[in-house]
């Protein structure tokens, strides 16, 4: 398990892609480069796990990708849609429209239901949920009988499954996860992790989730390892101990050198 | 701790800067006004003392008692009295004065003044004393006057020319020989003193050969109440009594100081509303600051500081808050002293020069008000921040909200609610005056109420606007979610706002109806096409109405002459009328009886007949002043008004008995009706007196409408501070909301809420905010104003509450763009909010 180069191209329509990304902060010695000529693609119907330890820039570059946060160089493109040129109000819509958010915390409106938080991003966009759809994404995060709830009557793991419904009801062309079960226990946390493994295999969804946790990369399809701003490695289907033993032997090489 | 306190307190600036504006607008206003009236009143003390540096001691006729049906008429002071207070000894001087009303005509033939500060009077000798000549030379003869010079400057009139002075009657046009400077606190307050020579004026004002009153200078040597003594013997103290003119400088003093302390009193309870509204905007930060800095606090805690350390520390952050808006409140209000004066000068009324006084007492007021109101508002926010239990540091859950049950809140204000419900209620029901204590208490006990209960009434309300709000589409639906989050908050920045509108709204429920009724009053009992009068309120002279009543086009004519009499040995006014003429000019309801005035046939009316017992058909004897009467008998009693009433009888019955008869009015009915061409002819037949006022129905109305703006306008003025203050709480409330909800609104924005929405979430929230402050407001005032109304209702026959609807709906779009203005800078601020620091896990 050396440096593969990325990302085998060749098969499947790639849902975000970014090409020499950097995003520093700062000028002249006071200069910190947070990413550094990133590469990488996000394929459809995949589900990549971001890891990295802390300052590897592994937040940064999901906020770059999805639109969050502006980019020193490169070009990051969300389907057919270059965002380095989109201005503020053109950048909302996409991720109002065409991408779906997982957060740590915060991630639903206290004064809203469940129903109603699941919705917001429709809302917002003025569009009819598809009734459908939205039956099926609740089926799956087994919400039926707490949509008229609010947010502090549910436990945490709830709450995610609320904010993981959200994410997926819109149908947005990819969704991106920050730490999504960050602050959960680790039974709440699996049962979350694994509606989003099913979204990507049973619905085609495309996920792509920022962790530190290997028991959580264990779900996706394939890891992205960052250091210091540069990706350095990648694994494909990931398992706790692998990822583990990588992030080990990682860690003491970074000792050493 | 103190230094973390003040780390505090530097660290949040905007937040600092609004709490340190609305405490400073609170002192500003307190100091302001008192800074104002001290300053007056000691231009005013000052320009009296002045005004009696010529005179020891002043001789005055004594009023004298009537007893029985004899009228005691006042003795006047004669020429012998002046030679003999003269030749007292120790005596210096002696000047007799004469007084009276003289007004002054401008360039344009317009009276100089409101009428009221209008004055004439002798000028002395050669050289009076009182008068320091600036130009020109002493007033002699028929056709010669002096005028003040303040007078002079304002009409552009100087020595040699002619000048249009009228007394009561004729349109006198005497040269001016001299202008002279006075201390006279009438002058100075914006009126005019025109001086004749002593035997003109004595002419003039209906005193030939007396005086009103005789000042004596003391020789250099002789006391003031040396000098007084001496008089006392010379003149005997039956007819005449002394006054020492330091006693005279001391009671103008008093005098001024009493009229100034209603005022004073006045212009503090508006700065005890804005301080009031103020208190509430400066708990509220502070309990947003805790709120805050929960964690921070819990920190502390946690590392070992006491709940005692805690609460302090938030004190002495108020402390320090208080200390410096104390201080800007004092310089501002120092600034608003000086306003104020100048600003009554442009209203026409001259203030006297004189320093802005700033006393000890000012500046303490101003700061304990600081001090005091901003750590009593901080007191429980501080207590609250001292039970954060140390945990909370650890937890990341920002600030929770309020789960405390409004139960025991919502009893209370439904309890103070009903009760002051129930005193307003009952206090309309009594009568006149009794009912003013309990009205003020009950209106008091709902407005603290309806404060307890706004958090339980802002979700109805606001509810209410639901449907309005949903064509905002998330916006509009978060932001009416929003404003009900935290009913306490909510609730205490509406109450802000909703005092100052409940003020206004009532204030102008209640002079609109007061107008409208006065008005009616003035207007419908009335035939005549024109009353005419004296500008400052005196009585026409008899020729006005015999001028009058040979004008073309004049078809009838009545005085209302003012008669003293006695009754049953009681002082009686009576109004003598054209007995021939009254009912055409009139309207006025009869109860009882028939409307026939002349001979020994009277009207009276029904408050009148009440007192005495009267009936129609009853007979009375009114005794006049030179000894004689007369025997009256009831013919009607009618329905009295402002203008008139009491015994109405034919002025020739009475006039006989009256040495110096004069007429309030004069009442006339033309041919033509009221137009401009007919109002022309009867001031020119009257020779355009500067001082006599021909107003028709409509310049009555004009009048009295005027009046009630004036007075509106000042209150609103006065209001406008506890309406900024209210705009500084909103614009407060939403900057901390915005803060505590910068993650939520960080994920709003990242599922994809643009920034116009996110800002449009800010600005609807403001204004449900606002307007239901508004809404409370205006509801409370026009129940408040028609409680008053029917309270005063009981004294006034045509009393009808006005609804003022444009007024009640230009009063809500101001709460709206109170709403709208207060948001301005949180939306913007929440629309530009940082994304990835608001979603950020820590």
């Amino acid at each position: 398990m050396t440096t593969t180069p990325v990302a085998d191209r060749s098969t499947a329509t790639v849902a975000a892609r970014a090409t020499d990304l950097s995003k520093i902060y700062g000028q002249g010695e006071t200069q910190v480069v947070a990413l550094d000529r990133v590469s990488v693609d996000f394929r459809q119907a995949e589900f990549t796990a971001i890891m990295g330890p802390s300052g590897s820039g592994k937040s940064t570059l999901m906020h770059c990708v999805a639109g969050l946060d502006t980019f020193s160089s490169g070009s990051v493109r969300i389907g057919e849609t270059e965002l380095g040129s989109l201005k503020d109000r053109q950048l909302t819509k996409l991720r109002r429209d065409k991408i779906g958010f997982i957060f740590q915390a915060f991630n639903l409106l206290p004064t809203l239901t469940a129903l109603e938080n699941i919705t917001l991003p429709m809302d917002i966009a003025g569009r009819k949920p598809d009734k459908q759809w939205l039956d099926t994404v609740i089926q799956m995060v087994g919400l039926r009988d707490r949509l008229g709830h609010r947010p502090a009557q549910l436990s945490g793991g709830q709450q995610q499954r609320v904010a993981v419904a959200r994410a997926l009801a819109s149908r947005p062309d990819i969704i991106f996860g920050d730490e999504p079960t960050g602050n959960l226990d680790s039974r709440s946390g699996a049962e979350v992790l694994g509606f989003l493994r099913n979204s990507v295999r049973e619905l085609g969804q495309t996920v792509v989730m920022v962790t530190h946790d290997p028991v959580a990369a264990a779900y996706a399809d394939r890891v992205v390892f960052l250091a210091d701003g540069r990706i350095v490695d990648e694994m494909y289907r990931p398992t706790a101990d692998n990822v583990l033993d990588f992030m080990k032997q990682f860690d003491a090489k970074g000792r050493t050198s | 701790m103190f230094r973390t306190a003040l780390r505090n307190v530097l660290a949040h600036k905007a937040r600092l800067l609004m709490t340190v504006l609305a405490v400073m607008l609170g002192v500003a206003f307190v100091s302001g006004t008192l800074v104002f009236t001290n300053t007056i009143s000691e231009a005013y003390q000052n320009s009296s003392a002045k005004g009696f540096d010529q005179v020891d001691v002043a001789v005055q006729p004594k009023s004298q008692e009537d007893k029985g049906n004899t009228i005691n008429k006042t003795p006047e002071l004669t020429k012998a009295q002046l030679d003999t207070a003269a030749k007292v000894p120790g005596a210096a001087d002696t000047i007799g004065v004469v007084s009276g009303f003289t007004a002054m005509a401008d360039k344009d033939g317009k009276l100089i003044g409101g009428g009221f500060q209008s004055q004439g009077g002798n000028y002395w000798g050669d050289k009076d004393p009182r008068y320091p000549l600036k130009e020109g030379r002493a007033p002699h003869g028929d056709n010669q006057v002096a005028i003040d010079s303040e007078t002079a400057k304002r009409a552009g009139y100087k020595v040699g020319d002619q000048v249009r002075l009228s007394v009561d009657g004729p349109v006198l046009t005497p040269t001016v020989t001299g202008i002279f400077t006075t201390d006279d606190g009438n002058v100075a307050a914006g009126g005019s003193l025109a001086l004749y020579d002593t035997a003109t004026a004595q002419k003039l004002f209906g005193k030939p050969g007396t005086y009103d009153e005789i000042d004596v200078k003391a020789a250099s040597g002789t006391s003031q109440t040396a000098l007084k003594a001496g008089l006392d013997k010379a003149l005997g103290t039956k007819l005449v009594e002394t006054t020492t003119g330091k006693q005279l400088a001391d009671d103008q003093a008093e005098q001024i100081s009493a009229s100034m302390s209603g005022l004073k009193q006045g212009l503090l309870v508006f700065a005890g509303i804005a301080l009031f509204v103020g208190t509430f905007i400066i708990a509220n930060t502070f309990t947003m600051l805790v709120a805050q800095r929960t964690k921070e606090l819990a920190l502390l805690r946690a590392v070992g500081a006491s709940r005692r350390q805690v609460t302090r520390s938030v004190l002495i952050e108020a402390f320090v808050v208080g200390t410096v808006a104390g201080l800007t409140g004092l310089v501002a209000g120092i600034g608003i002293g000086a306003g104020l004066r100048s600003l009554m000068g442009t209203l026409g009324a001259t203030v006297p020069d004189g320093p802005l006084i700033i006393t000890p007492g000012t500046v303490a007021t101003a700061l304990a008000v600081g001090v005091v109101i901003t750590m009593l508002a901080a007191w429980l926010p501080g207590r609250r921040a001292a039970k954060i239990p140390p945990v909370a540091a650890m937890s990341s859950v920002h600030a929770k909200a309020t789960t405390k049950s409004l139960v025991l809140r919502n009893t209370l204000g439904a309890l103070f609610s009903a009760a002051g419900i129930a005193t307003v209620l009952a206090a309309t029901t009594m009568d006149g005056s009794d009912g003013q204590a309990p009205m003020g208490f009950g209106a008091v006990l709902l407005i603290i109420g309806v404060f307890i209960l706004t958090p339980l009434l802002s979700r109805p309300l606001i509810a209410a606007a639901a449907p309005v709000l949903r064509i905002f589409g998330v916006s509009g639906k978060l932001a009416r979610q929003n404003s009900v989050r935290n009913p306490r908050r909510t609730a205490a920045t509406a109450s802000a706002l909703m005092i100052g509108l409940t003020l206004i709204t009532g204030m102008t429920v209640m002079a609109g109806s007061l107008q409208k009724s006065i008005d009616k009053m003035a207007s419908s009992a009335i035939r005549a096409d024109y009353v005419v009068s004296m500008a400052n309120g005196n009585a026409l002279s008899p020729d006005v109405d015999k001028k009058l009543r040979a004008t073309d086009g004049v078809t009838a004519t009545s005085p209302l002459r003012n008669v003293y009499s006695r009754i049953d040995g009681q002082g009686e006014s009576l109004t003598g009328v054209n007995g021939s003429a009254i009912a055409k000019l009139t309207d006025l309801k009869v109860d009882s009886g028939t409307f026939e005035v002349g001979g020994d046939q009277v009207v009276v009316d029904e408050d009148t007949a009440k007192s005495y017992g009267w009936k129609a058909g009853s007979a009375f004897t009114a005794h006049y002043e030179d000894g004689r009467s007369t025997r009256l008998t009831v013919a009607g009693v009618y329905e009295g008004n402002e203008l008139i009433r009491g015994i109405l009888l034919d002025s020739a019955v009475v006039t006989p008995h009256v040495s110096d008869p004069g007429d309030m009015q004069v009442l006339v009915k033309t041919a033509d009706g009221a137009n401009g061409a007919t109002k022309d002819r009867l001031e020119k037949a009257l020779g355009t007196n500067p001082a006599i006022k021909v107003q028709s129905k409509q310049d009555l109305s004009n009048d009295i409408a005027q009046m009630f703006t004036l007075m509106l306008n000042m209150l609103y003025g006065l209001l406008a501070m506890a309406v900024i203050v209210a705009v500084l709480g909103v614009i407060n409330t939403l900057a901390m909301s915005v803060f505590e909800r910068s993650q939520e609104i960080g994920m709003l924005r990242a599922i994809g809420l643009d920034r116009k929405s996110v800002k449009r979430m800010v600005r609807l929230e403001s204004l449900v905010i606002s307007l239901f402050g508004g809404v409370l407001g205006i509801g409370l005032g026009v129940f408040f104003g028609w409680a008053a109304g029917e309270l005063l209702g009981t004294k006034m026959a045509t009393y009808e509450l006005v609804l003022p609807w444009t007024r009640m709906a230009v009063f809500l779009l101001l709460a709206a763009t109170v709403g709208i203005l207060a948001a301005l800078w949180p939306a913007r601020r929440a629309a530009r909010l940082n994304m990835l620091t608001a979603i950020k896990s820590e």
